[in-house]
């Protein structure tokens, strides 16, 4: 199972931009995304600053082309996707074996809720159009139909670390010549539900959040999606154009310690990272930049930072959590970071993450402040760590 | 792969009940509910509490399975549910709706993600490994144990416990039913988990192969279940038993009639919903059915199950997606 | 409402919310109710914060004093019935 995966497409739509090249200029130019909730009705929504894609429904569904009935977590999906497999280059006369392997981690509920008033108050209430794309797995299919996937059509759901788990899958398949691309990442829309059950948590910042700053609050959410296409060497070498990067590490553990919260030594994070590298074949020292999962929890940030020192000791590498501009965009955090980290190695250049004062990791030099470019990038890791104690962690390297 | 362990909780009495079982098709009402056991011999009341109805029934299938194949470190664990954790789900939202979103509580929340019954598995065990939740409708339990060969083949090694969990609430079942679902077919659900590893040895059937289709025609139904016997060295008349997702709704008619025809007049046709009834990861029944067959045991419809060597598994879902597996005696 | 009566309650509510598999009757109003004793965690935490909003319309303002006001059933007693007497 050594066959090596390559990304020849990329696609992206978060509180930072609608396509790749406004998101990754918005990293460049250290613009973050975070506000005052506009889109979502909601009592919340001058208490909590999030990262809201910014487009109404109506505008999305113009975007793809929709009737304007359909979840706004497939209309990101399906944008996201759209762009990633044009993107790709890949020859269109070829009877490629095509997957669409997607994650979300509440569906189609930004409909589901306005649905459910009317049903609680009587059972035939409620119109059934707002519940057909509740599933996640029907958010995933529409996004399929439109994509014109046929071969095969999947969806994961491990809360944060879905998107990453997604692109594992994809990268397995094609390595075991069952696909020859995939299109994977994932999607998520705020909704009322995400939001009230964060709340009940306790850990969403009233202000802009600070990941891995000492005096961090939480997180601030924030909704969009993140696919990359994923293509065997056979494919790669019939791209009209090169591919991006090599998908050559990655690994999934489970903490097995608390439903929600990470361990304090972060045993799942450290086992994920520990088996990427494993997997890749490269020393802890080889990592340039480490994009973190980073969501500015007090427990996420202590319990990752531990587990980076348990796997880096003394040569930690440059590191940063883009969250500071998007939030935590939950089931799509991996695919989307996962275009940020490797447009960075296209770019040759390191993503800053903001308003950090007083960092956890205190060693000069390692908190990445200011977009910087002209450095040489070979190897990026990715982290994601979900709820239930799911984590992941991708390494993508230059080709 | 090689199955070693099968645990099934369903509308029939098939929870740790290896003798006994003999299926009774479910014909009153349309609503099928499971016969859930008595889960305080299996886990603990600590965490029992943290526990809705399908984490119950996947965590009790679960660990049955384990201790059936005498395995405490599972090298994976793979769930496939469609509709997750409805019960949770159902619960925070109303309470956010009659609340008006003040006041709210973390733990429906929390039990409401896809992944708890994989992640409360894990946390029982205090498993590390590999953890892994699909959710892709009729395909949720096939993409599960489609990851798990893939597993298999990374590491021969392997103990991989792999399963699938779909619940029917009082809510899902009223909007289900609006949809039309239950108009002919009663609604089911039910959990069932296996154990599944690289090697033969102690296994009580083999998974010879899956193969899934999206919105095929019927031509390409037939020539999926050609070629998956033919790579096997089988042909019509080789299988002896079709457990089939046929139910009373003729939607789906037609690539029934020509799986039978491409098996042969000489399999037993089971229709397995009549037991399990209709629920997107009803396959998962279906194999520990298939499961029990090889094992030689009784099967409603047939009389003697011990001339069972070759078993398929077809199910066609309304939405498009249709699964075939290919089973086979160790 | 008396401290005795107040407990009782308390007991009652607490067995309800956090779905515990115990009589309330066995309850020691001194009992911690975190890590030994009852074996709470940080979710139960955030649950009996609710609860005491909801039930008594006190807010507690700070998170960290939740580990002395839920320290056992008793301590809550005493805190409700504080912040009760301040309110009036």
């Amino acid at each position: 199972m050594s066959a090596p995966v390559y990304i020849a497409g990329l696609g992206a739509i978060s509180g930072i931009g609608n396509d790749v090249a406004e998101n990754f200029r918005a990293l460049q130019e250290g613009r973050a995304g975070l506000s005052a909730i506009r889109y979502l009705d909601t009592v919340h929504k001058n208490t909590f600053p999030a990262g809201e894609v910014k487009s109404s429904n109506e505008e999305l569904a113009e975007r793809c082309g929709w009737m304007g009935s359909d979840s706004r977590t497939a209309m990101l999906g399906y944008l996201a996707a759209r762009e990633a497999l044009d993107d790709a280059g890949i020859n269109g006369s070829v009877a490629y074996r095509t997957g669409l392997i997607s994650a979300t981690s509440v569906g189609g509920m930004d409909l589901t809720e306005h649905f459910y008033p009317h049903f609680l108050a009587n059972n035939s209430g409620g119109k059934l159009r707002q519940v057909v794309e509740h599933e996640c797995g029907a958010v995933t299919e529409k996004m399929a139909a439109a994509l014109q996937v046929t071969d095969f059509v999947s969806t994961v759901s491990t809360a944060c670390s879905s998107s990453a788990n997604a692109i594992m899958l994809g990268a397995r398949m094609i390595r075991n010549g069952l696909l020859d691309v995939v299109i994977a990442g994932g999607t998520d829309a705020l909704s009322c539900f995400t939001l009230n059950g964060f709340n009940t948590l306790m850990i969403l910042d009233q202000q802009l959040c600070q990941p891995f700053d000492q005096q961090r609050r939480g997180l601030n959410l924030g909704e969009g999606a993140g696919f990359i296409v994923l293509v065997s060497e056979a494919v790669a070498k019939d791209l009209s154009k090169p591919a991006y990067a090599k998908l050559t590490g990655y690994a999934n553990a489970n903490d097995a310690y608390h439903q929600t919260a990470s361990s304090p030594d972060g045993t799942g994070s450290f086992l994920a990272m520990k088996g990427a590298l494993e997997m890749s074949g490269l020393k802890a020292s080889d990592i340039d930049y480490i994009n973190l999962h980073g969501t500015g929890t007090q427990n996420n940030d202590a319990s990752e930072s531990t587990a980076i020192r348990r796997i880096f000791g003394n040569s930690l590498p440059r590191m940063s959590s883009t969250k500071s501009f998007t939030g935590h965009t939950l089931a799509a955090c991996g695919g989307l970071e996962a275009v940020y980290s490797i447009k960075a190695m296209e770019q040759q250049c390191l993503l800053p993450g903001l308003r950090i004062s007083k960092p956890v990791i205190e060693e000069e030099g390692v908190m990445v402040n200011e977009f910087t470019n002209g450095i040489p990038v070979k190897n990026i890791l990715s982290n994601s760590f979900g709820f239930g104690g799911n984590c992941s962690s991708l390494i993508f390297s230059a080709i | 792969m090689f199955i070693t362990a099968a645990s099934a909780i369903s509308p029939q009495k098939s929870f740790r009940n290896a003798d006994g079982f003999t299926a009774v098709p479910l014909t009153e009402g349309n609503r099928l509910v499971c016969a859930e056991p008595d889960y305080s011999s299996l886990i603990e009341p600590k965490l029992i509490r943290r526990m809705s109805r399908i984490i119950r029934m996947g965590v009790a299938t679960a660990i049955d399975a384990l201790q059936q194949a005498g395995v405490t470190d599972p090298s994976a664990i793979i769930t496939g549910t469609a509709y997750g954790c409805l019960e949770d789900t159902g619960i925070f939202l109303k309470r956010m709706v009659e609340n008006k979103e003040e006041m709210l509580t973390p733990t429906a929340f929390i039990q409401s993600t896809h992944n708890t019954v994989g992640a409360q598995i894990a946390l029982m065990l205090k498993c590390n490994a590999y953890n892994n939740t699909y959710v892709h409708r009729a395909l949720s339990f096939e993409t599960a144990l489609l990851d798990t060969m893939m597993l298999l083949k990374e590491n021969g090694t392997s103990q991989v416990l792999v399963g699938a969990a779909d619940e029917l609430t009082d809510q899902s079942f009223i909007i289900l039913e609006r949809f039309g679902l239950f108009r002919k077919q009663p609604a089911g659900e039910g959990a069932a988990f296996f154990v599944a590893k690289a090697s033969p040895d102690a296994a009580i059937a083999e998974v010879k192969g899956i193969r899934t289709l999206i919105n095929p025609g019927t031509q390409q139904v037939e020539d999926a279940v050609k070629t998956l016997l033919q790579t096997h060295g089988l042909g019509a008349g080789d299988v002896q038993l079709l457990l089939s997702g046929r139910t009373a709704d003729t939607a789906m008619d037609q690539y029934y009639n020509v799986v039978e025809q491409t098996i042969g007049n000489e399999a037993a046709v089971i229709q397995f919903k009549a037991l399990c009834g209709e629920y997107p990861t009803s396959t998962s029944f279906a194999l520990w059915l298939a499961c029990n067959t090889m094992q030689g045991k009784t099967m409603p419809g047939m009389t003697n199950a011990s001339h069972v060597r070759y078993a398929v598994i077809y199910n066609a879902d309304k939405s498009g997606y249709h699964s075939i597996m290919l089973i086979s005696k160790c | 409402m008396s401290r005795e009566q107040l407990i009782e309650d308390l007991k009652r509510q607490i067995v309800a919310q956090l779905n515990l598999q115990v009589q309330p009757e066995s309850i020691n109003a001194d009992e911690p109710l975190f890590n030994e004793g009852l074996g709470l965690d940080s979710i139960d935490a955030l649950e009996l914060i609710v609860l005491m909003q909801q039930n008594y319309k006190i807010r507690l303002v700070n998170a960290e004093d939740g580990p002395k006001v839920f320290q056992s059933i008793g301590t809550m007693a005493d805190f409700i019935l504080e912040n009760q007497a301040e309110q009036n």
